[in-house]
C-alpha cells in the first residue's frame, strides 16, 4: 500500500558499482571531494566542537571543582563525587529513576509489543489503530499532558472516582507517595505507540514463508512465537529496549509538572534530572551538578555496552546479507 | 499469548478486500478497539473537560459536560500577569519555525557529508555522530549555561536556536543519512560525471529526493521545539518571552492548583498545532517512526 512507498527505501538491495573515472580526473576529484566533505559537515563539525565536546570537556573539569557562577571554579579534587555518594536526596533520586527505568520501560515495551502483535494480525482499520495509538507518544511527554495527566490522579478526579466506584479507598494519587510512582509509569506506558509502531515495522519484515514452514513441520502457535517472531524481532527489540531506557533515564518535565517543580511529596518523584537541575539551576551549584551529571553519562554508557555486549547473545541478525 | 494465533496465521495483505470477517478478526477488533477508548479516554477527557463550568471537573468520570460554558477558554486566553496568551504562542510559534528551518538545512548538509562523499575522517566522524544519539543531554547543559550567562544570552532564543543550525540534533542526521543511502547512486554519479560538483548535486538532486526525509525532519523538529520545556525553562526569564508550555507552567502555579478547566483549556490550546501536524501528517510521522528501527 501507500505506507510502504512512503516510506524512505532503506531495504534496497547493493548499490550497483560506482563508474570509474579516468585516471588523470580521479586525484583532482578526491581532492575536490575532502574538500567538499568538510564544506557540507562544516555546520555539524563546528556544532559538535562547540556544543558538545567542548560543554563535554568544560563540565569534566567544573566536575571537580565547586564553581557558584558568579566566583572563578575551585579546584576540590573528587569532593562531588564523595558527597554524591553520601546525599540522601542524590541516592533517593536514583532510587526514584532506577525504579521508573527498570518497572516502566519493560511495561511499555511489552504493552507496545502486545499491541503490536494483535494489529499485525488485523487487516481492516490497522493503519487508523496504528496512528491512534500513536497520538500518545507525540504528546505524552508535553507539559499539557503532564498538566491533564495531574487534573485526573488528583483528589475527587475521574481516576478517584472510578476507583470508589469499584470499591477501591478514596483518595488522589497525586499527593500520595507510594502512588506518584504508578502514576508516572502509566503515563509512560500510555505512550507506548512510538515503540509499538516500530515493532509493527518489524513485524512486517517477518518473512511468512518461515510460518508456513513451521506449520508443516507441526510447530504451535507458541512454538512459532518463541523460535520465529521474538529471534527475527530481536534487533528491533533491541533498538527500543535501548532507545526507551535511555529515553527513561531523562524525563524531567512529567516530574516537575506533577510534582508542582518539588520533586514530592515525599521525594517520590525526585527524579535524577530534575535533581540535577535543582542543584544546578536552582542552588547553583555547578561543580556539584556537573558531577551528577558525569555519573549519569557514565551510568547510560555502562549500561549501552552492556546491552551491546548482551545483544550478541541474544540479537538474530538473519538475513543480514538480503538488506 | 492468544495474540500469537492470528500473528501465526497471517494471510497475505493482497487478498484483504476480499475476505470475510473471521470472529478471530472480530474478537481482535473488540480488543483493539476496548485499548483504544482506554488510550484516548484522557484526550476526550482532556478536551471535553474544558467546556465543563470548574465544579462539575471533579467529583465524577463523566465525559459529557452537562452544561457547556466557554468561561475557561476566556481565562486561559486572558494571559498571565498582562502577557497575552497570543504573545506565547508567537514565541512558540517563532521558534518553532526557525528550529525547523536550522534542523532541515544543517543535517541535510551533514547527511550529504556522510552518505555521499568521500574523505578521510568520514567513518570516524560518523562514529561520534550516532554515540551523540545515545549522549544525554545534560553533561553539555550546564557549560553550555554558563558561556551563554557570560556572552549575556540569556534571556534571548539563541541558546535554544544555535544547536538547530548546527546540526546537534543527530537523530536527523542520521534519518537524512539513511534515508540517502537508500537512493540509487547512479543518479548524482551521472551528475557528476556531467561535470556538475558537488554543490549543485546536493542542491539540484539530492535535495529533491530527499523531500520526505526533509518533510519528516520537519514534522518532529516543530513538535519538538514546540513540546520543549527544559530548554525554555532554562533560558527564558522574561514572561514576554515565555513559550507555551513554561506559560502553561506559570498559570498553573497561579491558579493555585484547583481551577482545573482553565488550565487544561490552556494546555489543550497549547497542543492544537501539534493534534493539526498529527492529522495532516499522521503518514510521515508513523512511517518515519517505524523506519528508525528497522536499520538501527
Amino acid at each position: 500500500m501507500t505506507a510502504d512507498t512512503l516510506t524512505p527505501p532503506v531495504t534496497t538491495p547493493a548499490e550497483p558499482p560506482i563508474p570509474q573515472a579516468a585516471p588523470a580526473r580521479r586525484n583532482r576529484r578526491k581532492w575536490e571531494d575532502i574538500r567538499a566533505g568538510y564544506v557540507f559537515l562544516a555546520p555539524w563539525l563546528v556544532g559538535f566542537l562547540l556544543l558538545t565536546a567542548g560543554p563535554m570537556v568544560a563540565s569534566l573539569y567544573l566536575a571537580f571543582t565547586d564553581y557558584n557562577l558568579f566566583t572563578a571554579p575551585e579546584w576540590v579534587g573528587f569532593d562531588n563525587f564523595i558527597r554524591l555518594w553520601n546525599d540522601p536526596d542524590y541516592l533517593k533520586a536514583w532510587q526514584v529513576t532506577g525504579v521508573y527505568v527498570l518497572v516502566g520501560t519493560p511495561l511499555k515495551l511489552a504493552s507496545a509489543l502486545g499491541v503490536a502483535l494483535i494489529l499485525n494480525a488485523i487487516f481492516r482499520g490497522s493503519g487508523f489503530y496504528r496512528s491512534a495509538f500513536y497520538l500518545p507518544s507525540l504528546v505524552g511527554a508535553s507539559v499539557s499532558i503532564a498538566v491533564v495527566w495531574k487534573a485526573m490522579f488528583i483528589d475527587h478526579g475521574p481516576v478517584d472516582s472510578v476507583q470508589q466506584i469499584l470499591g477501591f479507598p478514596a483518595g488522589g494519587w497525586v499527593g500520595d507517595p507510594e502512588k506518584t510512582m504508578p502514576m508516572l509509569i502509566l503515563l509512560a506506558m500510555w505512550q507506548f505507540g512510538g515503540p509499538m509502531v516500530i515493532f509493527l515495522a518489524g513485524l512486517k519484515q517477518v518473512p511468512q514463508e518461515l510460518y508456513e514452514a513451521a506449520s508443516v513441520d507441526g510447530a504451535g502457535p507458541i512454538r512459532k512465537f518463541g523460535a520465529i517472531t521474538i529471534p527475527m524481532l530481536s534487533p528491533v527489540i533491541f533498538f527500543n529496549l535501548l532507545l526507551e531506557t535511555i529515553n527513561a533515564f531523562q524525563v524531567f518535565a512529567s516530574a516537575y509538572i506533577i510534582s508542582g517543580g518539588t520533586g514530592g511529596p515525599a521525594r517520590s518523584t525526585l527524579f535524577y534530572t530534575l535533581y540535577l537541575y535543582f542543584r544546578g539551576f536552582r542552588d547553583f551549584q555547578m561543580g556539584y551538578a556537573s558531577a551528577m551529571a558525569w555519573v549519569l553519562v557514565l551510568v547510560i554508557a555502562v549500561v549501552t555496552v552492556i546491552f551491546f555486549r548482551s545483544s550478541k547473545l541474544w540479537v538474530h541478525y538473519a538475513g543480514d546479507e538480503g538488506r | 499469548m492468544t495474540a500469537t494465533q492470528l500473528l501465526v496465521t497471517a494471510p497475505g495483505i493482497r487478498n484483504r478486500a476480499r475476505r470475510r470477517w473471521t470472529w478471530k478478526e472480530v474478537v481482535f477488533h473488540l480488543a483493539v478497539i476496548a485499548i483504544l477508548v482506554v488510550i484516548l479516554y484522557p484526550v476526550a477527557w482532556m478536551i471535553l473537560s474544558t467546556f465543563k463550568p470548574s465544579a462539575e471537573i471533579l467529583g465524577n468520570a463523566e465525559l459529557l459536560p452537562r452544561e457547556v460554558t466557554l468561561a475557561n477558554y476566556e481565562k486561559a486566553l486572558g494571559g498571565i500577569g498582562g502577557v497575552s496568551f497570543w504573545s506565547f504562542f508567537q514565541n512558540s510559534t517563532i521558534l518553532a519555525v526557525l528550529s525547523v528551518i536550522g534542523t532541515v538545512l544543517s543535517s541535510a548538509l551533514a547527511a550529504y557529508a556522510f552518505a555521499r562523499v568521500d574523505f578521510p575522517g568520514r567513518t570516524a566522524f560518523f562514529g561520534i555522530m550516532i554515540a551523540t544519539l545515545l549522549l544525554p543531554f545534560h553533561v553539555v547543559i550546564i557549560p553550555q549555561y554558563i558561556v551563554f550567562n557570560a556572552l549575556g544570552m540569556v534571556n534571548t532564543f539563541t541558546p535554544l536556536l544555535l544547536g538547530k543550525f548546527l546540526a546537534t540534533e543527530a537523530f536527523f542526521v542520521f534519518l537524512m543519512v539513511q534515508f540517502m543511502r537508500g537512493l540509487p547512486r547512479e543518479l548524482d554519479e551521472a551528475a557528476r560525471i556531467d561535470g556538475a560538483g558537488h554543490y549543485r548535486t546536493f542542491a539540484a538532486i539530492m535535495l529533491p529526493l530527499l523531500k520526505p526525509a526533509l518533510v519528516t525532519s520537519a514534522i518532529f523538529t516543530f513538535i519538538g521545539s514546540w513540546n520543549d520545556f527544559f530548554g525554555p525553562l532554562l533560558y527564558l526569564k522574561d514572561p514576554d518571552l515565555y513559550t507555551l508550555p513554561i506559560a502553561l507552567r506559570l498559570f498553573v502555579d497561579q491558579s493555585s492548583g484547583s481551577d482545573y478547566g482553565a488550565q487544561m483549556a490552556m494546555a489543550v490550546l497549547a497542543l492544537i498545532p501539534v493534534f493539526l501536524f498529527f492529522l495532516i501528517f499522521q503518514r510521515y510521522l508513523v512511517d518515519g517512526v517505524a523506519t528508525q528501527g528497522l536499520k538501527g
